[in-house]
């Protein structure tokens, strides 16, 4: 009896003084660390999934924390919502951004792509890319392995069977921005969502001239130039035969998607299905009037 | 004799050699070739000749792009029709020189008779300056560029030459064929090599499955070694088949004992490894002013009926060298440009010869057909394999996880992409193909750290 009481007094004695030895040490080597940062923390949407160029949330949280403005710092997730809470811990303004999403620029589909060789190797677009470029004869298209679609975190990609192209959930997608790295054929490009989801953007990347493209799908931007000639905003640059819609200038007329003649130029989101002939007779009355001047 | 090889790794694949008893002919010469203006490691050449040109066999058609870069010369006699993006042997687009040939008129300068000459002038210079301008690279498979290798950095000392006859990859036979049929000549352009290096003491190194080579190297030595004492110091070394002999690092290890370090040079040992074709290049450019303008080619695979080593014009379309050859047999699944170990796979059978194409090997779907992948089980065989004692089983695991510092501690850069892992592998993972994305990785952020000091 007397061995159990002398026991628990010794450990009692010892655990106070480890107490307050403990005690005094962590007040002594006490790391200051803002508070800011666990506020900030909390408010963001603890995905870690390194959209914004950072680790993770925490990572973003201490280098907002110290920056000078915000100008640097987005959280494509959060969006402007975060962004704005994040603003009032910090006391600083933001800028509101237009709202991104992932877009797939290839329309290369089984049917519009002929296969002309096989490929047998492991189904990832990054080891594919490293052995060749492709099972089509375009060089620049989608590799269909689905890097993508294991990059996000959200659930917002999968691989339509019948295209063989990836598809995008407009409602999932944050914009990370994840797809378009794990791409090794830079195709998935972050485009402002646009009024209503609605926006207008060329579904190739093919780089090749008008011919070789065409011939190796029927689908490709052949840089022809005529939406370019077409566009009344300015909207459309024409480089290394391929038409770019800066997204910032377009104003959704979807003249240039009227007038392409291999159907790259994608308007999706519209209420109305486009009248091509409507367009095209618009477009031509606009220029006899212009010539009757 | 002691029967020596490499000390690390390596695989016993069966050797195939189907075609060693065929002579190297001359391919015809086709209606058109397509010159690739990137056919060396390094900056891609430069085009010098514009649509509408007249050409003949031996003029430069493209001038270095850098340091490290090399003259491209005209295979053929004709007029230029183009010059523009054309797909390459992976299907990805290259500037290409597109020639329509007419004859065969070779320049002036070039020395097409077949007289041995062993006469090796005495200026270091003006050999290095005969071996830039001839556009030579090492036609063992990597294509670098000769004078550069030739031209080690202040400081380091060559020790010993070793010329490359090892030709490891199953199949391939224009290595052999160029040591049975051109013997002299290869003699001759390691004596010129030797010379430049300071007459370092030079080693000719054949595998023992390829006797006759050796013997008749060694008589080739024997005597032009009696005529003059330029040819002193040169010998003849047979090593143990296994593969990949033939890989530098590895070759230095089996001649001379030495282990090359991670990211070091071959010259920081005091070697430099020339292949026997770039041997016989260097005769020819210093001794008979011919560049690089044909290369010999192995045709081979099981599924074919016309094996053959073919002297091939440099921009030759491959369907224009299998269509001699009776054109593809109905079996044939894959041509791959290369030996089956190393080699890949050719997208686009349009796509025109290199100088450094050693061979085309058409392989049926029953020898090409994948296992398939199931877990890894840690064997370790992959590791006991691998002559660069690395451990394929985790870079291929870092690789998947993208974890490109963990790759670099791993040294996934030194990698030789010999394929010896996958080879090994009884699990069937493509442990080459997932590790050669991790190693392009680790390459590119040890490029990045480099640009920033």
């Amino acid at each position: 009896m007397k061995a159990l009481i002398l026991t628990v007094a010794i450990i009692t004695c010892l655990g106070l003084v480890l107490a307050v030895v403990l005690y005094l040490v962590a007040k002594k080597f006490r790391v200051e660390e803002d508070p800011r940062i666990d506020e900030v923390e909390k408010v963001m949407p603890g995905a870690n999934c390194g959209g914004c160029g950072y680790a993770g949330c925490r990572a973003f949280a201490e280098s907002a924390v110290k920056a000078d403005n915000l100008d640097s710092h987005f959280c494509p997730v959060g969006g402007n919502d975060v962004m704005a809470k994040v603003a009032g811990i910090l006391g600083f303004e933001v800028k509101a951004k237009a709202p991104a999403v992932a877009v797939v620029r290839c329309n290369g589909t089984c049917a519009n792509r002929p296969r002309v060789n096989e490929y047998d190797g492991i189904a990832s677009c990054k080891v594919k890319a490293s052995l060749y470029s492709g099972d089509t004869a375009c060089a620049f298209g989608c590799l269909g392995c689905g890097d993508c679609v294991a990059a996000c975190q959200f659930g917002a990609l999968s691989m339509d069977p019948e295209t063989g192209l990836p598809v995008v959930d407009e409602e999932k997608c944050t914009a990370c921005g994840a797809c378009a790295k794990a791409c090794p054929k830079a195709i998935i490009e972050l485009r402002p969502k646009g009024p209503r989801g609605m926006r207008v953007y060329v579904s190739c990347v093919n780089k090749d001239k008008g011919p070789a493209a065409k011939k190796a799908c029927a689908a490709a931007c052949i840089g022809c130039g005529i939406c370019a000639r077409t566009c009344t905003h300015e909207a459309i640059v024409l480089e290394n035969n391929v038409a770019y819609i800066d997204p910032a200038k377009c104003k959704l007329c979807r003249e240039c998607e009227a007038m392409c003649p291999t159907g790259a130029i994608h308007g999706i989101n519209f209420l109305k299905p486009l009248d091509k002939e409507a367009v095209k007779a618009r477009i031509q009355a606009r220029k006899e009037k212009k010539e009757e001047k | 004799m002691a029967r020596r090889t490499f000390s690390i790794g390596g695989v016993h694949p069966h050797d195939s050699k189907i075609s060693r008893e065929c002579p190297i002919e001359p391919l015809p010469i086709p209606p058109v070739v397509y010159i690739s203006v990137s056919q060396h490691i390094g900056a891609p050449a430069v085009p010098v000749v514009a649509p509408g040109d007249k050409v003949k066999v031996g003029q430069v058609v493209a001038e270095p792009g850098g340091f490290v870069s090399a003259f491209i010369h005209s295979s053929v006699s004709g007029t230029v029709k183009s010059v523009g993006p054309r797909k390459d042997l992976a299907g990805n687009n290259q500037t290409h020189i597109e020639i329509a040939v007419e004859g065969d008129e070779w320049l002036e300068t070039i020395d097409r008779s077949e007289t041995l000459v062993t006469d090796i002038p005495d200026d270091n210079k003006a050999i290095l300056d005969k071996i830039r301008l001839g556009g030579i690279v090492g036609l063992g498979g990597a294509t670098f560029p000769t004078h550069v290798k030739l031209s080690p950095p202040p400081g380091s000392k060559c020790e010993r030459l070793i010329i490359n006859g090892c030709e490891c990859e199953p199949y391939l036979t224009s290595d052999f064929r160029t040591l049975l049929e051109k013997g002299e000549q290869v003699v001759v352009g390691a004596a010129i090599l030797k010379q430049v290096l300071g007459d370092v003491p030079c080693t000719i190194a054949i595998e023992e499955n390829k006797p006759e080579a050796i013997a008749h190297i060694k008589e080739v030595i024997a005597i032009l070694s009696a005529a003059s004492p330029k040819f002193a110091g040169m010998e003849v070394l047979p090593l143990r088949k296994r593969y990949p002999q033939g890989g530098e690092k590895q070759l230095i290890d089996a001649v001379m004992h030495r282990q090359v370090g991670s990211g070091a040079l071959p010259i920081s040992v005091g070697a430099v490894v020339q292949n026997v074709a770039t041997s016989l290049a260097v005769y020819d450019a210093v001794l008979k002013g011919k560049p690089i303008i044909d290369n010999s080619v192995t045709v081979t695979g099981e599924c074919f009926l016309h094996q053959a080593n073919l002297l091939v014009r440099v921009g030759t379309p491959l369907q224009f060298i299998l269509d001699y050859l009776g054109g593809i047999p109905e079996d044939a699944a894959k041509v791959i440009s290369g030996g089956p170990m190393m080699g890949r796979a050719v997208a686009n059978l349009d796509a025109a010869t290199l100088k450094g194409t050693g061979a085309l090997l058409l392989l049926t779907e029953k020898q090409t057909r994948r296992r398939p992948e199931t877990n890894c089980i840690r064997c370790g065989k992959c590791a006991d394999a691998c002559p660069m004692g690395l451990e394929p089983f985790l870079l291929q695991k870092l690789s998947r996880l993208g974890d490109v510092e963990a790759l670099e501690e791993n040294a996934a850069q030194d990698c030789i992409e010999c394929g010896c892992c996958l080879y090994s592998c009884p699990a069937g993972i493509p442990l080459l193909d997932i590790i050669r994305t991790g190693k392009g990785a680790a390459l590119a952020a040890i490029r990045a750290r480099n640009v920033k000091k």
